[in-house]
């Protein structure tokens, strides 16, 4: 909202010596944002004033046409000027900087010799006096609005300040220069005149004839009246200063009709709308559409009207959208001389869903939304046939009304809650002023029991909190003191927390880096990926940012190939990257929610019934290993990430978890299917890593051999309690084995062989060779075994026998041969 | 028979012999010829044996004596050999230190997780919980129960990520807030948490907004909580954000959730910058939840942390924060 200094002052006594700047601070106290402080004129200094056009000459022998103006400027004598426009004639008003005078950018106006002759002033555009950005030729002010010799600063008010204040959704009467020229005046504590209390509508009075009107929907409004004029002039202009203020809020003078509905809108608040008396076809109906129909809108456009959409209509039709856009077939038009000016408090969830189902946003429906002061609908109704009464010559011929005023309820207020909520000490006295400040009327029961009544503009004084908030934003949140809380005692992070932050500590410390991309993918990628079972199973938005990805993500390494073929584009060839989220798989029946009123809390089954209608979204930790793990240096060649990398990531993070897994071959999209493991922990897979599947590969343009992992971070179990391990400290003795098995065996399961012959005194198995050139289809792998026995040092012969056991179960198991030295 | 001048002959000659060496393997051959088993003084102490009683005692003592001379002399030798030997060696060792060692890649987290971490310990110090919940939310804990009803402006298409189907009632939670409504609907109070967490707003890309960014929210609940405790938690937490200098300032303003309401302003940098939301927690919210207005009330506050970051480090620009440039991340290392 604009609000033109000038115009708050007519209402609120702000003191002559107060900044801009001090006057915008006094507005952001209380609670509204001053988002821009226009200053205009303040570099324009008079002799300014208003000339009336005597004659006009034009001089042709220079390169462009050029007019010698004789000007009465109610002088004694005539003045004449150069001017170089053209958009003017003798008889016209306009607007002459007389020498002395000073024009923005430091422009002095002097006398001067031009063209030959001796230019006594300059006839001025609207840009140079700083009201707009028009440029197209001189101001030139309607007939019969000024006087030859009128001061034209003053009389087109040039220097004003205008404050663009952002106003709160709960602040609907803020919309107006009434409704911030009472929060300004009781900031600063100055005097506030309501400009309501101006108006008398006894001259307007009820009566038969005239547009008669009805409420057929109570929910759609509380009260309207329709006031009908007749003998309107349709040639009657707007005055400039109806005009200017209008300019000054950023809005565009019309005519006078729709000038004057819009001027009393931003005085007041209350939206109004203008007639043609004649288009109207028996009386208003304030209703809803019912049927589906179509209706087109003062914008020209052509709109299907929702059944539940509130309308204004006549007997035959609608004539508007309520509250937020009149008809093309009812406006008022430069012939309409009998008028019908609407005003009706409607509701503001109607006129939300009037304005959001049809895309308008309009000055109306602003103010309707944010509800608007009930009482306004007799008064800037009158307010607005007064003027057309006396700036456009129409007459009343009755005005109507249906409906009462609906005001907000009085609240029970303890005035102690004040400080018991706010922790600052304001006195009962204090309270009680405050509220009165903001128009309430308070009425004390006990010192503890206190009847307020919200003044008829604050719909949303409801419950006593919101009048702790009155009483505070008027003491000034400055006055509240800054102390802490009680300090209870943290739980400190869960142990879910704690894992996940020493699992994205530990990727870091591998070397990967830590990326977030947006949970969003589409069925291409899902189907590019090879993407089955729950993970083509897509959440869709209703209404995606882009339609290129209207599903959530079921995945995580769509998003980081997405990331990594990014980081390729600018040059970064080696790299890993990790991410940790949450991804989100339709694999389930969602229930129908009906959800529950929020009067108090709900039952134990509608609680169960909401938490469980939200599906389960576990939390992966997935990673993406591009190029080299260690790049070309003085050492040597470097070394490619490759398959054993991915896992062995996803080892580290179930070691640090102090968990136990196996591993197993798997075929998992989209990783290779050669080239893919499944880790599991107690039997179940909790995660997967490998190569990327060369088709993802060649698909994305990753480089060759780009391996990713995934771990459902949500699977993990948490560890058992751990027991203390027995710390042998006999020696321990060292066999190592070299088998020839099928090259098809699962190292995993010759080792399993190994431990299952070797008994309990073996402590440890590895691998420590593996050498393929033994064989069509076989492999030589070689162990070392280390054995120790809790009690004493064990014998050769023992050793030896362990030994045997181990390689004979990997002979009968698996068909290994021992591999002579 | 061995004279004494014999043996002083030998003693000599292996003194001399000894001291000309200049390296371990000489001194070895010394020993050899001069100490070792056919040596002449080991030869002469093997044909003792042979001698009369008197003799073979006084010169054994002679004997004696030119051994130990000669063993000293190679002990001292090898000494001075092997100090000589190992400052050769380790010259002959010196590398380039500075060459690069550095064998893998260096990794980083991603600020917004490094800032997550850095607000959540502070939070954990001052006696706060960490609470957490669903991205993809239920409709009455992101809207009803924050006193934003079916027909408030916040819950349209424009505004708000919806999901299918539409009767399943489930949104991108547009706020961190309806983990509070869990933790209130779960646990009695006090309730002392703050709810970081990744939120989402139908808004576009561009250079300070993003349909997907992060909130970190503060909710208290317990006996005489009041908004002067709002105020000493805002200004404590902003000085650990932007030092100590930061001052911070409560605008009034409006959310369906908190009555009273304000905006935080942060002064940093000599200017006043727009930090979060704050207020009383309403108490239909609190009602909603059950908890009783009569005995407890609440504050919350709630501020986002890519504006945070991107105040706090002169980040310009929301896309270096979501596009993921490891060159982004890696330049705030892990945040210790």
């Amino acid at each position: 909202m604009r609000a033109p200094l000038s115009w708050l002052r007519e209402f609120a006594d702000v003191p002559p010596t107060m900044t801009p700047e001090e006057i915008s601070d006094a507005f952001v106290r209380v609670g509204f944002e001053v988002e821009e402080i226009l200053l205009s004129g303040d570099d324009i200094y008079g002799p300014l004033v208003v000339g009336r056009v005597l004659k006009v000459e034009t001089i042709t022998e220079f390169k462009k046409p050029i007019r010698w103006v004789e000007l009465d400027c109610a002088e004694p004598t005539s003045r004449s000027v150069i001017c170089g426009a053209e958009n003017f004639v003798a008889g016209d008003l306009v607007v002459v900087a007389l020498p002395g005078a000073t024009l923005p950018g430091g422009f002095a106006i002097s006398q001067r010799e031009t063209y030959g002759k001796t230019s006594n002033g300059m006839i001025c555009s609207a840009r140079e006096l700083g009201l707009s950005e028009d440029h197209a030729g001189i101001l030139v002010l309607r007939p019969d609005t000024a006087q030859p010799g009128e001061d034209a600063l003053e009389l087109l008010q040039v220097d004003d300040v205008v404050f663009e204040i952002a106003v709160n959704p709960d602040r609907g009467y803020a919309l107006s220069i009434r409704g911030l020229a009472r929060e300004l005046a009781a900031s600063i504590g100055v005097a506030y005149r309501d400009p309501v209390h101006a108006i008398d509508t006894s001259s307007l009075p009820i009566s038969a004839g005239g547009v008669e009107v009805s409420i057929d929907d109570p929910s759609g409004a509380s009260v309207i009246y329709i006031r009908t004029l007749k003998d309107f002039d349709p040639r009657a202009t707007s005055p400039l200063w109806m005009s200017r203020r209008l300019e000054k809020c950023g809005m565009r003078s019309i005519s006078l009709a729709v000038d004057v509905t819009n001027y009393v809108m931003l005085e007041l608040g209350q939206p109004l709308h203008a007639f043609d008396r004649e288009k109207i076809t028996g009386r208003l109906h304030i209703r809803r559409a019912g049927t589906p129909i179509t209706f087109t809108t003062l914008d020209g456009q052509e709109r299907l009207l929702e059944p539940e959409n509130l309308l204004v209509a006549d007997d035959i039709r609608p004539l508007a959208l309520a509250g937020t856009m009149g008809g093309v077939d009812s406006e008022v038009t430069d012939e309409t001389t009998t008028l019908a000016i609407e005003a009706a408090r409607f509701d503001p969830v109607s006129i939300s869903k009037n304005s959001r189902g049809h895309r308008i946003s309009s000055e109306a429906s602003r103010r309707f939304e944010r509800g608007v002061d009930p009482s306004l609908a007799e008064y800037a109704s009158a307010r607005a046939a007064q003027l057309l009464i006396s700036l456009g010559g129409a007459s009343h011929v009755a005005s109507q009304k249906d409906g009462e005023p609906r005001f907000t309820p009085i609240v029970d207020f303890d005035p102690t809650y004040v400080s018991k909520l706010t922790g600052a000490d304001i006195s009962l006295a204090q309270v009680e002023k405050m509220l009165t400040l903001v128009g309430c009327d308070v009425a004390r029961i006990t010192d503890a029991h206190w009847r307020v009544d919200p003044p008829s503009w604050r719909s949303d004084l409801k419950a006593p909190a919101d009048l702790v908030e009155e009483v505070a934003r008027m003491v000034g949140y400055d006055s509240i003191p800054s102390i802490l809380p009680p300090h209870p005692v943290s739980p400190g992070l869960t142990r879910t927390q704690l894992r996940r932050r020493a699992i994205a500590q530990l990727m870091a410390d591998r070397g990967l880096v830590e990326i977030q991309t947006y949970p969003f993918t589409s069925e291409s990628v899902i189907r590019s990926l090879g993407y089955s079972g729950p993970r083509a199973q897509a959440f869709r938005l209703t209404n995606p940012i882009s339609d290129d990805a209207p599903l959530l993500r079921t995945h995580l390494i769509p998003g980081l190939i997405e990331a990594a073929v990014r980081n390729l584009g600018r040059g970064i060839r080696d790299f890993g990257i990790f991410e940790v989220g949450s991804i989100f798989q339709n694999s389930r029946d969602l229930p129908e929610i009906i959800n529950p009123l929020t009067d108090q809390r709900p039952t134990a089954e509608q609680i169960e019934s909401i938490y469980s209608g939200v599906p389960n979204q576990p939390i992966h930790l997935g990673g993406l290993l591009i190029g080299k793990a260690e790049k070309e240096d003085w050492r040597g060649k470097g070394r490619d990430y490759d398959w054993s990398d991915a896992i062995s990531l996803v080892e580290s993070v179930l070691s640090i978890c102090n968990l136990d897994w196996t591993i197993a071959n798997s075929e998992f999209a989209p990783w290779h299917p050669g080239r893919c493991a499944e880790i599991l922990v107690d039997g179940s897979v909790v995660a997967h890593a490998g190569e990327l599947h060369p088709r993802v590969i060649s698909e994305f343009g990753l480089p060759a051999r780009a391996c990713a992992f995934v771990v459902n971070l949500s699977a993990l179990p948490r560890p058992q309690l751990t027991r203390a391990p027995f710390l042998g400290t006999f020696p321990s003795a060292v066999q190592d084995i070299a088998l020839i098995v099928d090259e098809s065996i699962p190292s995993a399961t010759v080792v399993a062989a190994l431990r299952s012959g070797a008994g309990e005194l073996l402590e440890s198995i590895s691998l420590f060779d593996r050498y393929s050139q033994v064989g069509e289809g076989k492999v030589s792998l070689a162990f070392t075994l280390s054995f120790r026995a809790p009690d004493r040092t064990l014998t050769g012969a023992e050793v030896a026998e362990m030994r045997e056991a181990a390689v004979d179960s990997a002979r009968t198991q698996l068909g290994a041969i021992l591999r002579s030295s | 028979m061995t004279s004494g001048e014999d043996l002083n002959l030998w003693v000599r000659n292996a003194l001399s012999e000894i001291a000309g060496t200049t390296t371990l393997d000489e001194l070895k051959k010394a020993r050899i010829g001069h100490a070792g088993d056919k040596s002449p003084i080991a030869l002469a102490s093997r044909s003792l044996g042979g001698l009369p009683n008197e003799q073979r005692a006084s010169l054994g003592k002679l004997i004696g004596t030119a051994r130990a001379e000669v063993s000293a002399a190679i002990e001292m030798r090898g000494e001075i050999l092997e100090a000589e030997r190992d400052s050769r060696v380790i010259r002959e060792e010196v590398v380039d230190v500075t060459l690069p060692s550095a064998r893998g890649h260096r990794g980083g987290l991603h600020p917004l997780t490094v800032l997550k971490n850095e607000i959540n310990d502070y939070f954990i110090a001052q006696g706060y919980g960490i609470a957490e919940g669903p991205e993809l939310e239920a409709e009455w804990l992101n809207f009803d129960a924050l006193n934003m009803p079916a027909d408030h402006p916040a819950r349209s298409m424009q505004d708000t990520f919806f999901v299918e189907p539409l009767a399943a009632r489930l949104v991108l939670r547009t706020h961190t807030s309806p983990v509070q409504i869990r933790t209130m609907l779960d646990r009695n109070p006090p309730i002392y948490i703050i709810c970081p967490g990744r939120t989402f707003r139908a808004d576009e890309l561009d250079a300070t907004h993003s349909p997907v960014f992060h909130q970190v929210e503060g909710l208290v609940v317990d006996r005489g909580i009041t908004m002067a405790h709002l105020k000493g938690t805002l200004d404590l937490f902003a000085r650990e954000m932007f030092g100590s200098q930061a001052l911070t300032r409560l605008r009034p303003s409006y959310f369906p959730f908190t009555e009273p309401s304000a905006e935080v302003d942060v002064f940093f940098n000599g200017r006043w910058i727009e930090w979060g939301g704050c207020g009383m927690v309403n108490p239909r919210v609190l009602t909603a939840c059950g908890v009783d207005v009569e005995e407890f009330s609440g504050f919350a506050f709630g501020m986002g942390l890519e504006r945070t970051l991107m105040v706090r480090h002169g980040i310009t620009d929301m896309h270096d924060i979501v596009e993921g440039d490891i060159r982004f991340s890696r330049a705030f290392g892990v945040g210790i």
